[in-house]
Protein backbone atom coordinates (compact mmCIF):
# COMPACT_ATOMS: atom_id res chain seq x y z
CA UNK A 1 0.00 0.00 0.00
CA UNK A 2 2.34 2.38 0.67
CA UNK A 3 6.08 3.05 -1.32
CA UNK A 4 9.25 2.27 0.57
CA UNK A 5 10.50 5.71 0.94
CA UNK A 6 7.10 6.31 3.38
CA UNK A 7 7.68 3.32 5.17
CA UNK A 8 11.66 3.76 5.47
CA UNK A 9 10.84 7.85 6.78
CA UNK A 10 7.36 6.32 8.91
CA UNK A 11 9.91 3.51 10.98
CA UNK A 12 13.25 6.08 10.78
CA UNK A 13 12.26 9.75 10.78
CA UNK A 14 15.74 11.05 10.20
CA UNK A 15 14.39 14.51 11.80
CA UNK A 16 11.90 13.42 14.60
CA UNK A 17 11.69 14.99 18.23
CA UNK A 18 11.39 18.61 19.63
CA UNK A 19 14.51 21.00 19.84
CA UNK A 20 16.15 23.08 22.06
CA UNK A 21 16.74 26.67 21.12
CA UNK A 22 14.19 26.32 18.62
CA UNK A 23 13.15 30.21 17.75
CA UNK A 24 10.16 29.39 15.42
CA UNK A 25 7.58 26.37 16.46
CA UNK A 26 4.49 25.96 14.37
CA UNK A 27 1.90 23.39 14.50
CA UNK A 28 -0.80 22.74 12.68
CA UNK A 29 -3.75 20.37 12.73
CA UNK A 30 -6.21 18.63 10.23
CA UNK A 31 -9.78 19.11 11.63
CA UNK A 32 -11.07 15.94 9.86
CA UNK A 33 -8.61 13.50 10.40
CA UNK A 34 -7.10 14.91 13.80
CA UNK A 35 -3.48 14.79 12.88
CA UNK A 36 -1.28 17.06 14.30
CA UNK A 37 2.10 17.73 13.34
CA UNK A 38 4.45 20.49 15.26
CA UNK A 39 7.50 22.29 13.58
CA UNK A 40 10.58 23.58 15.40
CA UNK A 41 12.53 25.89 13.27
CA UNK A 42 16.12 27.26 14.18
CA UNK A 43 16.92 30.09 12.11
CA UNK A 44 20.14 32.11 11.97
CA UNK A 45 20.25 35.65 11.89
CA UNK A 46 20.28 35.96 7.70
CA UNK A 47 16.82 34.17 7.57
CA UNK A 48 18.69 30.75 6.78
CA UNK A 49 17.09 28.08 8.32
CA UNK A 50 20.19 26.12 10.29
CA UNK A 51 17.41 23.23 11.49
CA UNK A 52 14.16 21.72 11.66
CA UNK A 53 12.43 19.08 13.79
CA UNK A 54 9.17 17.64 13.74
CA UNK A 55 6.83 16.00 16.23
CA UNK A 56 3.83 14.57 15.44
CA UNK A 57 0.95 12.65 15.77
CA UNK A 58 -0.58 11.13 13.11
CA UNK A 59 -0.84 8.01 10.32
CA UNK A 60 2.28 6.69 8.47
CA UNK A 61 2.04 9.43 5.19
CA UNK A 62 1.74 12.36 8.25
CA UNK A 63 4.80 11.49 10.20
CA UNK A 64 6.97 10.40 7.04
CA UNK A 65 5.66 13.92 4.71
CA UNK A 66 6.71 15.69 8.15
CA UNK A 67 10.37 14.11 7.78
CA UNK A 68 10.62 15.00 4.04
CA UNK A 69 9.56 18.27 4.84
CA UNK A 70 12.14 19.17 7.18
CA UNK A 71 14.83 17.76 4.70
CA UNK A 72 13.62 20.16 2.23
CA UNK A 73 13.73 23.26 4.06
CA UNK A 74 17.06 22.88 5.82
CA UNK A 75 19.86 24.92 4.92
CA UNK A 76 16.59 27.36 2.73
CA UNK A 77 16.15 31.05 3.54
CA UNK A 78 13.06 31.29 4.90
CA UNK A 79 11.35 32.81 1.41
CA UNK A 80 12.81 29.57 -0.08
CA UNK A 81 11.33 27.55 2.74
CA UNK A 82 7.88 28.75 2.49
CA UNK A 83 7.71 27.80 -1.61
CA UNK A 84 8.08 24.18 -0.37
CA UNK A 85 4.79 22.58 -1.60
CA UNK A 86 3.46 19.43 -0.55
CA UNK A 87 4.04 18.42 -4.23
CA UNK A 88 7.69 18.70 -3.54
CA UNK A 89 7.44 16.41 -0.58
CA UNK A 90 5.11 13.64 -2.40
CA UNK A 91 7.45 13.92 -5.60
CA UNK A 92 9.70 12.23 -2.94
CA UNK A 93 7.68 9.89 -0.86
CA UNK A 94 6.39 8.84 -4.26
CA UNK A 95 3.30 7.21 -4.73
CA UNK A 96 0.71 8.42 -2.41
CA UNK A 97 -3.13 7.66 -2.77
CA UNK A 98 -5.56 10.61 -3.01
CA UNK A 99 -7.29 10.62 0.27
CA UNK A 100 -4.13 10.43 1.92
CA UNK A 101 -2.81 13.57 0.42
CA UNK A 102 -3.98 15.88 3.34
CA UNK A 103 -1.59 14.57 5.09
CA UNK A 104 1.09 16.09 3.13
CA UNK A 105 -0.78 19.02 2.56
CA UNK A 106 -0.57 19.47 6.74
CA UNK A 107 3.63 19.02 6.27
CA UNK A 108 3.72 22.25 3.70
CA UNK A 109 1.09 24.37 6.67
CA UNK A 110 3.31 23.03 9.38
CA UNK A 111 6.44 24.79 7.25
CA UNK A 112 3.90 28.24 6.87
CA UNK A 113 3.26 28.06 11.01
CA UNK A 114 6.41 27.97 12.17
CA UNK A 115 7.93 30.44 9.31
CA UNK A 116 4.55 32.49 10.71
CA UNK A 117 5.86 31.90 14.16
CA UNK A 118 9.33 33.12 13.71
CA UNK A 119 7.67 36.95 12.25
CA UNK A 120 5.40 36.96 15.42
CA UNK A 121 8.86 36.47 17.75
CA UNK A 122 10.54 38.97 15.89
CA UNK A 123 7.64 41.45 15.91
CA UNK A 124 6.97 40.79 19.44
CA UNK A 125 10.81 41.64 19.61
CA UNK A 126 11.39 44.75 17.74
CA UNK A 127 7.73 45.61 19.39
CA UNK A 128 9.54 45.58 23.00
CA UNK A 129 12.73 47.46 21.36
CA UNK A 130 10.63 49.87 20.41
CA UNK A 131 8.92 50.35 23.93
CA UNK A 132 11.96 49.92 25.77
CA UNK A 133 13.65 52.60 23.66
CA UNK A 134 11.03 55.17 23.91
CA UNK A 135 11.04 54.66 27.34
CA UNK A 136 15.08 55.37 27.38
CA UNK A 137 14.04 58.80 25.19
CA UNK A 138 11.38 59.19 28.10
CA UNK A 139 13.74 58.82 30.74
CA UNK A 140 16.06 60.88 29.03
CA UNK A 141 13.84 63.79 28.47
CA UNK A 142 12.67 63.80 31.98
CA UNK B 1 11.58 -17.32 10.54
CA UNK B 2 9.35 -14.15 10.99
CA UNK B 3 7.09 -14.83 13.50
CA UNK B 4 3.83 -14.01 12.65
CA UNK B 5 0.69 -13.42 14.74
CA UNK B 6 -2.80 -13.03 13.61
CA UNK B 7 -5.16 -10.85 16.05
CA UNK B 8 -7.73 -9.81 13.32
CA UNK B 9 -10.00 -12.29 13.87
CA UNK B 10 -13.35 -9.87 14.11
CA UNK B 11 -12.40 -9.58 10.36
CA UNK B 12 -12.16 -12.72 9.26
CA UNK B 13 -10.87 -16.32 10.15
CA UNK B 14 -8.94 -19.33 8.59
CA UNK B 15 -10.95 -21.84 7.94
CA UNK B 16 -10.64 -25.15 10.29
CA UNK B 17 -9.80 -28.22 8.57
CA UNK B 18 -12.24 -29.91 9.40
CA UNK B 19 -14.74 -27.41 7.33
CA UNK B 20 -12.75 -27.45 4.76
CA UNK B 21 -12.53 -31.34 3.95
CA UNK B 22 -16.36 -30.83 4.49
CA UNK B 23 -15.91 -28.06 1.34
CA UNK B 24 -13.81 -30.32 -1.31
CA UNK B 25 -15.62 -32.65 -2.21
CA UNK B 26 -18.17 -30.25 -3.31
CA UNK B 27 -15.69 -28.86 -5.69
CA UNK B 28 -15.32 -31.90 -7.89
CA UNK B 29 -17.05 -34.98 -6.91
CA UNK B 30 -20.63 -33.43 -6.19
CA UNK B 31 -20.41 -30.70 -8.60
CA UNK B 32 -23.73 -30.55 -10.12
CA UNK B 33 -26.29 -27.60 -9.94
CA UNK B 34 -28.18 -28.21 -6.68
CA UNK B 35 -31.61 -26.64 -8.71
CA UNK B 36 -31.08 -29.82 -10.95
CA UNK B 37 -33.29 -32.50 -11.57
CA UNK B 38 -30.69 -34.93 -11.97
CA UNK B 39 -28.81 -37.15 -9.96
CA UNK B 40 -25.83 -34.64 -9.59
CA UNK B 41 -28.41 -31.96 -8.62
CA UNK B 42 -29.78 -33.97 -6.15
CA UNK B 43 -26.37 -34.97 -4.38
CA UNK B 44 -25.68 -31.23 -4.19
CA UNK B 45 -29.17 -30.31 -2.64
CA UNK B 46 -28.43 -33.36 -0.44
CA UNK B 47 -25.38 -31.30 0.43
CA UNK B 48 -27.36 -28.04 0.89
CA UNK B 49 -30.17 -29.65 2.52
CA UNK B 50 -27.97 -31.13 5.34
CA UNK B 51 -26.41 -27.67 5.89
CA UNK B 52 -29.13 -26.09 5.94
CA UNK B 53 -30.41 -28.65 9.15
CA UNK B 54 -26.95 -27.66 10.78
CA UNK B 55 -27.68 -24.22 10.70
CA UNK B 56 -31.11 -24.92 12.05
CA UNK B 57 -30.01 -26.73 14.68
CA UNK B 58 -27.61 -24.33 15.70
CA UNK B 59 -29.53 -21.51 16.02
CA UNK B 60 -32.99 -23.38 17.11
CA UNK B 61 -34.87 -22.27 14.24
CA UNK B 62 -38.25 -24.15 14.51
CA UNK B 63 -38.16 -25.30 10.54
CA UNK B 64 -35.01 -25.67 8.47
CA UNK B 65 -37.04 -23.50 5.48
CA UNK B 66 -36.58 -20.51 7.93
CA UNK B 67 -32.78 -20.24 6.35
CA UNK B 68 -31.42 -18.69 3.26
CA UNK B 69 -28.55 -19.03 2.00
CA UNK B 70 -26.86 -15.51 1.11
CA UNK B 71 -23.49 -14.35 -0.66
CA UNK B 72 -22.33 -13.21 3.44
CA UNK B 73 -23.37 -11.23 5.84
CA UNK B 74 -23.46 -8.04 3.85
CA UNK B 75 -26.10 -9.45 1.77
CA UNK B 76 -28.46 -10.74 4.39
CA UNK B 77 -28.25 -7.51 6.32
CA UNK B 78 -29.52 -5.63 3.08
CA UNK B 79 -31.52 -8.01 2.08
CA UNK B 80 -33.58 -8.20 5.79
CA UNK B 81 -33.57 -4.33 6.07
CA UNK B 82 -34.87 -3.31 2.48
CA UNK B 83 -36.71 -6.51 1.87
CA UNK B 84 -38.60 -5.94 5.35
CA UNK B 85 -39.13 -2.72 4.44
CA UNK B 86 -40.35 -3.25 0.91
CA UNK B 87 -43.15 -5.94 2.07
CA UNK B 88 -44.45 -3.84 4.64
CA UNK B 89 -44.49 -0.64 3.33
CA UNK B 90 -47.98 -0.69 3.47
CA UNK B 91 -48.15 -0.81 7.10
CA UNK B 92 -46.02 1.81 7.30
CA UNK B 93 -42.13 3.04 6.25
CA UNK B 94 -40.29 3.57 9.25
CA UNK B 95 -37.51 1.70 10.60
CA UNK B 96 -35.02 1.81 13.89
CA UNK B 97 -31.71 0.93 14.21
CA UNK B 98 -28.40 2.10 16.22
CA UNK B 99 -26.25 4.72 15.37
CA UNK B 100 -23.29 1.48 15.94
CA UNK B 101 -24.20 -0.96 13.56
CA UNK B 102 -21.98 -2.25 10.29
CA UNK B 103 -22.03 -0.74 7.34
CA UNK B 104 -24.28 -3.62 5.72
CA UNK B 105 -27.41 -2.54 7.49
CA UNK B 106 -26.72 1.50 8.10
CA UNK B 107 -26.31 1.86 4.33
CA UNK B 108 -29.28 -0.26 3.14
CA UNK B 109 -31.33 1.73 5.91
CA UNK B 110 -29.78 5.20 3.98
CA UNK B 111 -31.09 3.81 0.42
CA UNK B 112 -34.54 3.37 1.76
CA UNK B 113 -34.64 7.05 3.38
CA UNK B 114 -33.76 8.07 -0.41
CA UNK B 115 -36.96 6.00 -1.02
CA UNK B 116 -38.70 7.95 0.85
CA UNK B 117 -38.56 5.82 4.31
CA UNK B 118 -37.53 7.63 7.69
CA UNK B 119 -34.99 5.70 9.70
CA UNK B 120 -34.44 6.26 13.50
CA UNK B 121 -30.88 5.78 14.47
CA UNK B 122 -31.00 5.23 18.26
CA UNK B 123 -27.45 7.10 20.10
CA UNK B 124 -26.11 4.28 22.39
CA UNK B 125 -24.22 5.01 25.76
CA UNK B 126 -20.76 5.54 26.52
CA UNK B 127 -20.10 0.81 26.75
CA UNK B 128 -22.15 0.94 23.35
CA UNK B 129 -25.14 0.08 24.27
CA UNK B 130 -28.69 0.72 23.18
CA UNK B 131 -30.93 2.73 25.46
CA UNK B 132 -34.38 0.86 26.04
CA UNK B 133 -36.31 3.70 26.84
CA UNK B 134 -34.65 5.79 23.72
CA UNK B 135 -36.22 2.60 21.90
CA UNK B 136 -39.84 3.27 23.08
CA UNK B 137 -39.45 6.89 22.41
CA UNK B 138 -38.76 5.67 19.30
CA UNK B 139 -41.50 3.45 18.39
CA UNK B 140 -44.17 4.71 15.84
CA UNK B 141 -47.82 3.75 14.38
CA UNK B 142 -45.91 3.14 11.22
CA UNK B 143 -43.04 1.05 12.52
CA UNK B 144 -42.27 -1.60 10.79
CA UNK B 145 -38.93 -2.92 11.74
CA UNK B 146 -36.11 -2.99 14.77
CA UNK B 147 -33.13 -3.67 13.75
CA UNK B 148 -30.35 -3.82 16.72
CA UNK B 149 -27.09 -6.23 15.87
CA UNK B 150 -25.97 -8.97 18.65
CA UNK B 151 -22.90 -8.05 19.02
CA UNK B 152 -20.70 -4.98 18.04
CA UNK B 153 -17.87 -5.66 15.82
CA UNK B 154 -15.76 -2.84 17.31
CA UNK B 155 -15.73 -2.94 20.54
CA UNK B 156 -17.85 -6.03 21.36
CA UNK B 157 -20.74 -4.69 23.21
CA UNK B 158 -23.42 -7.39 23.67
CA UNK B 159 -26.82 -5.92 22.81
CA UNK B 160 -30.20 -6.77 25.43
CA UNK B 161 -31.60 -8.48 22.04
CA UNK B 162 -34.29 -10.26 23.89
CA UNK B 163 -35.64 -7.54 25.74
CA UNK B 164 -35.44 -5.56 22.37
CA UNK B 165 -37.35 -8.18 20.83
CA UNK B 166 -39.81 -8.34 22.95
CA UNK B 167 -40.64 -4.96 22.81
CA UNK B 168 -41.19 -4.90 19.49
CA UNK B 169 -43.70 -7.27 19.37
CA UNK B 170 -45.35 -5.57 22.05
CA UNK B 171 -45.80 -2.84 19.57
CA UNK B 172 -46.04 -4.93 16.63
CA UNK B 173 -42.70 -4.55 14.97
CA UNK B 174 -40.76 -6.84 13.40
CA UNK B 175 -37.13 -7.49 14.81
CA UNK B 176 -33.88 -8.26 12.98
CA UNK B 177 -30.82 -8.75 14.12
CA UNK B 178 -27.33 -8.72 12.80
CA UNK B 179 -25.11 -11.79 14.76
CA UNK B 180 -22.48 -12.43 12.49
CA UNK B 181 -19.91 -11.27 15.46
CA UNK B 182 -22.45 -13.06 17.75
CA UNK B 183 -22.37 -16.72 16.39
CA UNK B 184 -20.22 -18.59 18.69
CA UNK B 185 -19.68 -15.66 21.41
CA UNK B 186 -23.23 -16.03 22.03
CA UNK B 187 -25.77 -18.66 22.71
CA UNK B 188 -28.69 -17.94 19.82
CA UNK B 189 -31.61 -19.80 19.95
CA UNK B 190 -34.30 -17.80 17.72
CA UNK B 191 -37.28 -18.92 19.24
CA UNK B 192 -36.50 -17.98 23.08
CA UNK B 193 -34.95 -14.64 22.32
CA UNK B 194 -37.80 -13.87 19.12
CA UNK B 195 -36.11 -12.89 16.80
CA UNK B 196 -37.87 -12.58 13.31
CA UNK B 197 -35.13 -12.15 11.14
CA UNK B 198 -30.90 -12.84 11.58
CA UNK B 199 -28.16 -12.54 9.33
CA UNK B 200 -25.22 -14.70 10.08
CA UNK B 201 -21.66 -14.79 8.32
CA UNK B 202 -19.04 -18.35 7.76
CA UNK B 203 -15.81 -16.64 7.36
CA UNK B 204 -15.97 -15.19 11.01
CA UNK B 205 -16.23 -18.63 12.35
CA UNK B 206 -13.39 -20.55 10.80
CA UNK B 207 -15.82 -21.33 8.03
CA UNK B 208 -15.22 -19.93 4.05
CA UNK B 209 -15.60 -16.49 2.38
CA UNK B 210 -18.36 -15.14 0.25
CA UNK B 211 -21.37 -17.34 2.50
CA UNK B 212 -23.79 -16.66 5.09
CA UNK B 213 -27.28 -17.15 5.88
CA UNK B 214 -30.20 -14.89 6.33
CA UNK B 215 -32.93 -16.42 9.20
CA UNK B 216 -36.45 -16.04 8.35
CA UNK B 217 -39.40 -16.70 10.72
CA UNK B 218 -42.39 -18.68 8.90
CA UNK B 219 -44.50 -15.95 8.30
CA UNK B 220 -42.51 -13.19 8.26
CA UNK B 221 -42.92 -11.70 4.67
CA UNK B 222 -39.90 -10.56 3.10
CA UNK B 223 -39.63 -9.13 -0.85
CA UNK B 224 -36.59 -10.76 -2.35
CA UNK B 225 -33.97 -8.05 -3.74
CA UNK B 226 -32.03 -10.67 -6.43
CA UNK B 227 -34.23 -11.85 -9.11
CA UNK B 228 -33.65 -14.70 -11.53
CA UNK B 229 -33.96 -17.88 -9.41
CA UNK B 230 -37.30 -18.70 -9.17
CA UNK B 231 -36.65 -22.02 -7.45
CA UNK B 232 -33.50 -21.40 -5.59
CA UNK B 233 -34.20 -20.79 -1.66
CA UNK B 234 -37.91 -20.65 -1.87
CA UNK B 235 -37.88 -18.46 -5.19
CA UNK B 236 -36.83 -15.81 -2.44
CA UNK B 237 -33.03 -15.44 -3.06
CA UNK B 238 -31.33 -15.69 -6.95
CA UNK B 239 -28.62 -17.15 -8.04
CA UNK B 240 -27.38 -20.86 -8.33
CA UNK B 241 -26.47 -22.03 -4.78
CA UNK B 242 -22.73 -22.02 -3.61
CA UNK B 243 -22.40 -25.51 -2.50
CA UNK B 244 -18.98 -26.02 -1.37
CA UNK B 245 -19.63 -22.69 0.63
CA UNK B 246 -22.68 -23.53 2.03
CA UNK B 247 -21.46 -27.04 3.16
CA UNK B 248 -18.98 -25.19 4.50
CA UNK B 249 -20.67 -22.71 6.77
CA UNK B 250 -23.26 -25.88 8.23
CA UNK B 251 -20.06 -27.55 8.84
CA UNK B 252 -18.42 -24.28 10.92
CA UNK B 253 -21.28 -23.12 12.89
CA UNK B 254 -22.39 -26.56 13.80
CA UNK B 255 -18.59 -26.47 15.01
CA UNK B 256 -18.70 -22.78 16.93
CA UNK B 257 -22.24 -23.55 18.43
CA UNK B 258 -20.75 -27.02 20.06
CA UNK B 259 -17.78 -25.35 21.57
CA UNK B 260 -19.04 -21.69 22.52
CA UNK B 261 -18.66 -22.40 26.00
CA UNK B 262 -15.07 -23.76 25.95
CA UNK B 263 -14.10 -21.40 23.33
CA UNK B 264 -15.34 -18.21 25.83
CA UNK B 265 -13.21 -19.49 28.58
CA UNK B 266 -10.25 -19.56 26.58
CA UNK B 267 -10.98 -16.01 25.12
CA UNK B 268 -11.88 -15.10 28.20
CA UNK B 269 -8.08 -16.52 29.63
CA UNK B 270 -6.64 -14.72 26.69
CA UNK B 271 -8.05 -11.21 26.75
CA UNK B 272 -7.54 -11.40 30.76
CA UNK B 273 -4.03 -11.86 30.14
CA UNK B 274 -3.10 -9.89 27.85
CA UNK B 275 -4.65 -6.75 29.74
CA UNK B 276 -2.69 -7.84 32.75
CA UNK B 277 0.22 -7.81 30.93
CA UNK B 278 -0.34 -4.79 29.11
CA UNK B 279 -0.99 -3.06 32.31
CA UNK B 280 2.46 -3.66 33.90
CA UNK B 281 4.26 -2.31 30.56
CA UNK B 282 1.99 0.32 28.76
CA UNK B 283 0.34 3.21 30.70
CA UNK B 284 -2.31 5.89 29.34
CA UNK B 285 -4.70 3.73 27.82
CA UNK B 286 -8.55 2.67 27.90
CA UNK B 287 -10.54 0.03 27.00
CA UNK B 288 -13.44 1.02 24.67
CA UNK B 289 -16.81 -0.96 25.21
CA UNK B 290 -18.97 -2.60 27.69
CA UNK B 291 -17.21 -3.81 31.07
CA UNK B 292 -18.82 -6.95 31.03
CA UNK B 293 -21.64 -7.25 28.56
CA UNK B 294 -18.91 -7.83 25.73
CA UNK B 295 -17.35 -10.37 23.54
CA UNK B 296 -14.46 -11.80 24.79
CA UNK B 297 -12.45 -12.40 21.50
CA UNK B 298 -12.86 -8.45 20.67
CA UNK B 299 -10.46 -5.53 22.37
CA UNK B 300 -10.73 -1.99 21.58
CA UNK B 301 -8.04 0.13 23.52
CA UNK B 302 -7.51 3.73 22.64
CA UNK B 303 -3.88 4.21 23.32
CA UNK B 304 -3.53 8.42 24.41
CA UNK B 305 -1.52 10.53 22.19
CA UNK B 306 -0.76 8.17 19.12
CA UNK B 307 -2.45 7.53 16.37
CA UNK B 308 -3.99 3.92 15.37
CA UNK B 309 -2.49 3.94 11.96
CA UNK B 310 0.77 4.19 13.04
CA UNK B 311 0.50 1.81 15.69
CA UNK B 312 -0.76 -1.13 13.26
CA UNK B 313 1.81 -0.33 10.39
CA UNK B 314 4.46 -0.82 13.07
CA UNK B 315 3.15 -3.91 14.70
CA UNK B 316 2.33 -5.37 11.39
CA UNK B 317 6.39 -4.19 10.44
CA UNK B 318 6.44 -7.03 13.51
CA UNK B 319 4.63 -9.38 12.03
CA UNK B 320 1.35 -8.69 14.35
CA UNK B 321 -2.22 -8.31 12.55
CA UNK B 322 -4.36 -6.21 14.12
CA UNK B 323 -6.99 -3.43 12.98
CA UNK B 324 -8.28 0.15 13.45
CA UNK B 325 -11.27 1.91 12.34
CA UNK B 326 -9.36 5.21 13.20
CA UNK B 327 -9.88 8.38 11.10
CA UNK B 328 -6.97 8.33 8.71
CA UNK B 329 -7.18 5.09 8.05
CA UNK B 330 -10.58 4.94 5.86
CA UNK B 331 -11.42 7.23 2.79
CA UNK B 332 -13.74 9.54 4.69
CA UNK B 333 -11.44 10.48 7.23
CA UNK B 334 -14.09 10.67 9.82
CA UNK B 335 -13.13 8.80 12.82
CA UNK B 336 -15.13 5.53 14.16
CA UNK B 337 -19.00 5.64 14.02
CA UNK B 338 -19.37 3.41 16.96
CA UNK B 339 -16.92 5.29 18.94
CA UNK B 340 -18.11 8.90 17.61
CA UNK B 341 -21.75 7.38 18.94
CA UNK B 342 -20.43 6.21 22.26
CA UNK B 343 -19.16 9.64 22.65
CA UNK B 344 -15.22 8.38 23.16
CA UNK B 345 -13.49 11.88 22.21
CA UNK B 346 -12.03 12.80 18.58
CA UNK B 347 -8.25 12.74 19.76
CA UNK B 348 -8.95 8.74 21.92
CA UNK B 349 -10.58 7.36 19.43
CA UNK B 350 -7.88 8.46 17.11
CA UNK B 351 -5.71 5.82 19.11
CA UNK B 352 -7.77 3.24 19.10
CA UNK B 353 -7.03 -0.37 17.80
CA UNK B 354 -9.25 -3.55 17.80
CA UNK B 355 -7.66 -6.82 18.64
CA UNK B 356 -9.91 -9.87 18.43
CA UNK B 357 -8.43 -13.06 19.32
CA UNK B 358 -8.13 -16.25 18.12
CA UNK B 359 -8.07 -19.95 19.48
CA UNK B 360 -4.67 -20.39 18.57
CA UNK B 361 -2.97 -17.29 20.63
CA UNK B 362 -0.71 -18.92 23.64
CA UNK B 363 0.61 -17.18 26.18
CA UNK B 364 4.23 -16.38 24.56
CA UNK B 365 2.16 -14.57 21.94
CA UNK B 366 0.51 -12.67 24.37
CA UNK B 367 3.80 -12.10 25.69
CA UNK B 368 5.65 -11.14 22.24
CA UNK B 369 2.74 -8.88 21.38
CA UNK B 370 2.88 -6.75 24.79
CA UNK B 371 6.19 -6.29 23.96
CA UNK B 372 6.18 -5.43 20.49
CA UNK B 373 3.38 -3.12 21.40
CA UNK B 374 5.15 -1.15 24.41
CA UNK B 375 8.12 -0.49 22.19
CA UNK B 376 5.52 0.57 19.77
CA UNK B 377 3.75 2.82 21.75
CA UNK B 378 6.96 4.43 23.10
CA UNK B 379 8.67 5.23 20.04
CA UNK B 380 5.19 6.59 18.52
CA UNK B 381 4.86 8.69 22.28
CA UNK B 382 8.73 9.80 22.21
CA UNK B 383 7.58 11.77 18.42
CA UNK B 384 4.18 12.80 19.10
CA UNK B 385 3.08 16.51 20.30
CA UNK B 386 0.93 15.69 22.70
CA UNK B 387 1.51 14.37 25.99
CA UNK B 388 -0.14 10.74 26.61
CA UNK B 389 -0.37 11.98 30.33
CA UNK B 390 -2.53 14.79 29.78
CA UNK B 391 -5.35 13.32 27.69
Amino acid sequence: MYTKTILDRFQNPRNAGGMHGANAIGQVENSACGDIIKMYLKIDDNSIIENAKFKTCGCCVAISASDIACDLIKGKTIDDALKVSSQDISKILGDIPQYKMHCVILAEESIRSAVEDFYKQKEKATKAAIRKTKRQIQEQQE
Amino acid sequence: MERKIYLDNASTTYVSNEVLNEMLPCFNTIYGNAGSLHSFGRDAMAIVDRARDRVKEAINASKANEIYFTSGGTEADNWAIIGVAHAYANKGKHIITSQIEHHAVLHACQQLEKEGYEVTYLPVDSTGLVSISELLHAIRKDTTLISIMAVNNEVGTIQNIKAIAKIAHDYGILFHTDAVQAIGTLKIDVQDMEIDLMSMSAHKIHGPKGVGALYVKNGVRIDPITFGGINQERGKRAGTENVPGIAGFGKAIEIATKNYIINNKKLKMIREYFLEKLSEKVQFFQVNGHPHQKSNGILNISFYGVDGESILMLLDLAGIAVSTSSACTSKSLLPSHVLKAMNVPDEIAKGSIRISFGLNISKSDVDYVVDELEKVITKLRAISPIQAGRI
